[in-house]
């Protein structure tokens, strides 16, 4: 019940965590799936159709409902307690925006058994998702499941910017702002910036296929392109809203375990908002065989190519963090190193392709998938894992087992390379992506048994670190404040897990990694900016469990309103509307003041350095 | 909070802007407007792609009636101005007569949402129905979701009205009218740029 009520930022960070978690087991399996599928030729272990659902869904899952929402555990878990705040700056709407994303996913998850997934891909082109070509209820689950997915991280992206705008401790000038808090920060926008186009986009499918409208229809006037578009000025921003948190996480772990202050702090801020206003100029290199014309394509051709300037900005700060530094490697840390070349990899087939007289070769072929999983997988998940392991101990108190840590690291890595290595040269020779089948003799057996291998691998170094969580939550919750023992930033100021109240006292922020800088100083701890007093914490609500289940219930509703003839969806999509709605009003009549934590009840007196 | 530090019926200077709740709110808010700008930007893309997709349906030119349209953009501009007034009213601290303004402005914006529903009843009858065509999905879809906004942003007003007529002029009241205060201005720019883009636009050709 706590769990279902709750709205404070780290509790939602774990059960973000959890959720994204097993979102993410739910498309590692539909990823295996495939790969048993291709592994031999006219293979015959799934149908064709059933083949399309698994793609999709993988595609639609990983990005949807793993990766944000693991990004999303960990800026709730990490952001206010790197910032110096209390919580969030709407913890009501936290909660809201978990819920909605949990929800949104269930409901599109229930496809599986409500007579089959989507099948048009994790890019849902028009007219293949429209009524013609997708006349089942698969593709209405992911028009609904995604707006309602989407409202959560919309809100959670406001919800981050004001947090990190309004709440930052006194003396944490915007400069001074550690490399996590400010990628987040970017993202934020991002996300701010790039969802509400999806949502139209989401909404106008909706339209043609639930009630007649002729958005993408050609035969009515309406412009398959058009998704397009819309789409992808969603959906390239949406790479960035991955990829930036995970560079904030890989600066974080390798400053902190070489010893060193980042390399070219002001370089690595500026090359991230460069990073995200670019993300936003190059969607129609999604496009290039769409015959958008020589011009178009040579300008998103360049500004794509722009973008390796600033990456590569962030990639030799990296390096030239870890030169002189005494390096630990730790899992967290070999997870960011390990990060460091894979990204570059993945960086280098992007450039590639991003010229349009090549893409026309590549485009639709395993070379864009091998591209997109070295910068998804082996860029995001690989910081994922390093952000997990290096904050594991904050979160919940407990040191992640070493040795199955590496363990972890080792076949993941080694699973991941075999699995996306190999389909560059598939690629090239000519497979295509989103068939289900290949035929004998064209030189793809070897190479798909290897990738089949190693995706099998990248399964077993899952199960690792599954195995590792359980280990460790049967261990004491005894990990120290500063369990690395270099920690540079204000998490490691307060004790692990943090309390309820995060700093009994807001800290004072003297420079960019206020710890480190006390630490240097030969300071105990951080010089406090208030007296002690009596703690304002928001009241726990049910009420955005509630919104959410009315939304969900308005999506069941509206969907199924084309079989049932006598209106019930239109009363069930109704109620649930009503339901939200007097769950808002509520919201908005109740003044909720909250309570307080006395002075006598904070028992982690000052912050401890 | 801060709201115990100032004494009974005595506000701060800008008492949206007095607690720390209050500053996220409106700063919160300005960010939300912004995403709000992204969807409507894209449903206006969307309706220049398709605007002159007509199949067999009424073009825009032979259906639009400027007379009728020119009246709602005359109510919902004054709604805008009559919001200013309730905004400065805030600032004066006094409750009387923001909360007239306000119900002004809601009244105003029940005219507007009138003439809105004779409007599209009119073109339905005329042969423009939703399913028609590209060019009227994208016409109603984007005029719609205006209305959509101008609907909530009514009830929203409605029930800030009651509030501060129960409970006052309090930090906690006076961000929730701020805000409302520019939702309603954005719906304003919003139908500005429908008149231009949708309206004249689609009356010259």
């Amino acid at each position: 019940m706590d769990w279902l009520t709750t709205v404070d930022h780290k509790k939602i960070g774990i059960l973000y965590m959890i959720a994204g978690g097993f979102f993410f087991l739910v498309g590692g399996l539909e990823a295996i799936l495939i790969r048993i599928q291709l592994w031999k030729p006219l293979n015959d272990f799934v149908d064709a159709n059933t083949y399309n659902q698994l793609l999709t869904m993988h595609g639609t899952t990983m990005i949807f409902l793993a990766a944000m929402p693991l990004l999303f555990a960990l800026m709730n878990c990490i952001i206010p307690l790197q910032i110096g705040a209390r919580d969030v700056a709407f913890p009501f709407v936290n909660a809201l925006g978990f819920w909605t994303f949990f929800l949104g996913g269930v409901l599109l998850n229930i496809s599986w058994f409500a007579g089959g997934a989507p099948a048009a891909g994790w890019t849902a082109y028009a007219t293949l998702s429209g009524d013609t070509f997708s006349s089942g209820h698969g593709l209405d689950f992911y028009v609904i499941g995604l707006q309602i997915a989407g409202i959560g991280t919309l809100v959670g992206g406001i919800n981050f910017l004001v947090t990190i705008i309004n709440m930052r401790a006194p003396g944490m000038s915007f400069m001074r702002m550690p490399m996590f808090t400010w990628t987040i920060f970017i993202t934020s926008a991002l996300i701010l910036f790039a969802f509400p186009a999806l949502t139209v986009g989401l909404v106008a499918l909706m339209f043609d296929r639930l009630f007649g409208a002729n958005f993408f229809e050609p035969s009515a006037g309406g412009n398959a392109v058009l998704w397009e578009h819309i789409f992808w000025i969603f959906g390239h921003p949406e790479v960035y809203i991955l990829i930036l948190p995970a560079f904030g996480v890989i600066s974080e772990v390798i400053s902190t375990f070489s010893r060193k202050r980042l390399f070219g702090y002001s370089s690595m801020v500026f090359a991230t908002i460069l990073i995200g206003f670019l993300g936003f100029m190059v969607w129609a290199h999604h496009m290039f065989t769409t015959g958008l014309g020589p011009v178009a394509n040579s300008l998103f051709s360049i500004a794509t190519m722009l973008i390796a300037v600033p990456t590569g900005i962030k990639i030799f700060n990296w390096l030239f963090t870890m030169w002189g530094g005494s390096i630990r490697f730790t899992t967290a840390n070999l997870f960011a190193v390990g990060f460091v070349p894979t990204f570059v990899m993945g960086g280098v087939t992007g450039v590639m392709l991003a010229a349009a007289p090549a893409d026309f070769q590549y485009h639709d072929s395993y070379f864009v998938v091998a591209h997109f999983h070295y910068v998804i997988v082996g860029g995001l998940i690989l910081g994922i894992f390093a952000g997990l392991h290096y904050w594991w101990p904050k979160i919940f108190g407990r040191m992640l087992n070493e040795g199955l840590g590496k363990l972890t690291f080792w076949t993941f890595f080694i699973g991941f390379h075999l699995t996306f290595f190999v389909q560059h040269f598939l690629g090239l020779m000519g497979m295509p992506r989103r068939i289900w089948t290949y035929l004998d003799g064209l030189g793809f057996n070897e190479l798909n048994l290897i990738s089949t291998i190693g995706a099998f691998l990248m399964g077993f170094g899952t199960i690792f670190f599954l195995l590792n969580i359980v280990v460790t939550a049967f261990k004491p919750a005894n990990a120290a404040a500063d369990p690395w023992e270099d920690g540079r930033t204000l998490e490691w100021t307060i004790s692990s897990p943090a309390p309820e109240y995060n700093f009994a006292q807001t800290p004072l922020v003297r420079s960019y990694d206020a710890f480190w800088k006390e630490k240097m100083d030969g300071n105990h701890a951080m010089t406090p900016a208030e007296p002690l007093g009596p703690i304002h914490m928001p009241s726990p609500s049910i009420l955005p469990l509630f919104m959410s289940i009315g939304l969900f219930i308005a999506g069941l509703g509206f969907m199924y309103q084309k079989d049932w003839d006598n209106h019930l969806g239109v009363y069930m999509g109704i109620f649930g509307l009503i339901i939200t709605f007097f769950c808002m009003m509520l919201r908005s009549l109740r003044d909720d003041h909250g309570y307080h934590i006395e002075p006598d009840d904070i028992h982690d007196q000052g912050v401890k350095a | 909070m801060s709201s115990h530090a100032h004494a009974e019926g005595q506000l701060p200077h800008e008492p949206e802007k007095a607690t720390a709740e209050g500053r996220n709110k409106v700063l919160g808010f300005w960010l939300f407007l912004g995403g709000e700008t992204v969807l409507f930007g894209t449903l206006f893309s969307s309706f220049l792609a398709l605007r002159d997709q007509v199949l067999d349906g009424p073009k825009a030119s032979e259906l639009f009636e400027l007379p009728l349209v020119a009246l709602a953009t005359i109510l919902l501009l004054t709604s805008s101005l009559t919001s200013v007034f309730a905004t400065y009213a805030l600032h004066r601290n006094n409750v009387k007569a923001l909360i007239s303004w306000l119900i002004v402005t809601v009244v105003l914006g029940l005219g507007f949402l009138g003439l809105e529903i004779y409007e599209f009843n009119n073109y339905a009858s005329e042969g423009h129905q939703f399913r028609t065509s590209a060019f009227s999905s994208s016409f109603y879809t984007l005029v719609g979701f205006h209305g959509g906004h101008v609907l909530f942003g009514v009830l929203w007003i409605s029930l800030i009205i009651g509030q501060l007529a129960k409970k006052g002029l309090t930090v906690v009241t006076a961000p929730k009218a701020y805000v409302a205060g520019l939702y309603w201005h954005f719906i304003d720019v919003v139908w500005v740029f429908i008149f231009t883009v949708v309206y004249l636009m689609g009356k010259v050709g």
